[in-house]
């Protein structure tokens, strides 16, 4: 059943591919959401994304769930004296009047027991939780193994 | 008045002193062990995809990029090996003067989940090798670099790799060149090996 709601998501949100869809909540707007593709299943897959708070008033990304892994997680990319690990992140801060990326070597959604592999030019739906703002779901594009960044005309990267 | 005066005094000594901190964090980091380090030879013996065992000495006469990861890292080596590709893409007939080697850390699993498909699916140029773990340890010994396993309830098998992110450059003489800190875009790394040839 899970199979068939992941795969009914990924034909319905099909047309919709390199949509770089933009969703807002309250004074959140998130965009530039994106991924990898995996070679099978067997490896976790990456989420990004950019939240902007145009609000006065701090918030934090506290969790992500997604029918396209079992267990996904915040993680974040720590070099420290040379060494890079990748421990989990309790709570990604979304200061008043900031930008947030979740992008290569930082902050990324870490997308383990995945349900099918990620085949680039899918797109699957992310669910966010924010500590004051509540959740909201945006759509990810998967992008080739080889993106560095997300594939929308104004990605301010 | 005065007060804040001297507050102000404190806050901008303070930046300072992080900008500074920063400058000299970043220019460490910048230069890696490469420039200062003296010449050494790193060795390696390790299983190829197909379970032939490579050495460092059958790569002379070619410049060696050499990478140590693991193949359920999402986010940090798939962007090095990125970059890799694309310079092997943009060196054109240079190419052939290059050889892409990723050293996998995590040899048992990568082994399972096969490792082939995963440097092919970047660029079919890049050479995957896994040992045992005692001769990965060696080759890493060799390098200089550093890796240990984490032990992370939440991670996939129950843990995780830390390792040195760097990628390494040896030349054809086998001497180790130097080391492009993680991040390097692509196009410093190509035209660091054409300023070479
Ligand atoms: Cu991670």
């Amino acid at each position: 059943m899970k199979h068939f709601l992941l795969a009914a998501a990924l034909i319905l949100s099909a047309p919709a591919v390199m949509a770089c869809e933009t969703v807002t909540i309250g004074d959140l707007t998130i965009e530039h959401a994106w991924s990898k593709a995996t070679i099978g299943a067997g490896r976790p897959g990456v989420f990004y994304v950019e939240i902007t708070n145009a609000g006065s008033v701090d918030d934090a990304l506290i969790g992500i769930a997604t029918p396209a892994a079992g267990m996904p997680m915040l993680h974040e990319t720590v070099v420290q004296d040379g060494i890079a690990s990748m421990p989990h992140a309790m709570s990604i801060p979304v200061p008043a009047g900031q930008n947030v990326q979740l992008s290569p070597g930082g902050y990324h959604g870490m997308l383990m027991g995945l349900t099918t592999a990620l085949k680039e030019g899918d797109s699957f739906p992310v669910t966010l939780s924010f500590e004051k703002a509540g959740e909201v779901t945006v759509n990810v594009d998967v992008l080739s193994l080889r993106a560095e960044g997300p594939d929308c005309a104004d990605a301010g990267q | 008045m005065r007060l804040r005066r001297l507050q102000l005094g404190l806050w901008v000594a303070a930046i300072a002193a992080m900008i500074i901190f920063a400058g000299t964090k970043w220019a460490t980091q910048g230069e890696g062990v490469a420039e200062t380090s003296p010449a050494f030879t790193p060795v390696f013996t390790l299983a190829d995809e197909e379970g032939r065992i490579r050495t460092s000495a059958e790569f002379r006469g070619k410049f060696l990029l050499v990478f140590f990861g693991f193949t359920n890292c999402p986010d940090v080596c798939p962007t090095t090996l990125s970059d890799v590709a694309q310079v092997m893409d943009d060196l054109g007939a240079d190419a052939e003067k290059v050889q892409p080697l990723f050293v996998s850390i995590d040899p048992e699993r990568d082994r399972r989940l096969g490792l082939a498909a995963y440097t092919a699916a970047f660029h079919p140029a890049i050479l995957g090798l896994a040992g045992t773990e005692a001769e990965t340890q060696a080759a890493a010994n060799s390098f200089k670099i550093f890796y240990g396993r984490e032990n992370d309830a939440a991670a996939p098998d129950g843990y995780s790799m830390a390792h040195s992110p760097g990628l390494f450059l040896i030349g054809p003489d086998g001497e180790w060149l130097r080391q492009f800190t993680y991040g390097t875009p692509a196009a410093d790394i190509l035209s660091d090996l054409q300023s070479r040839f």
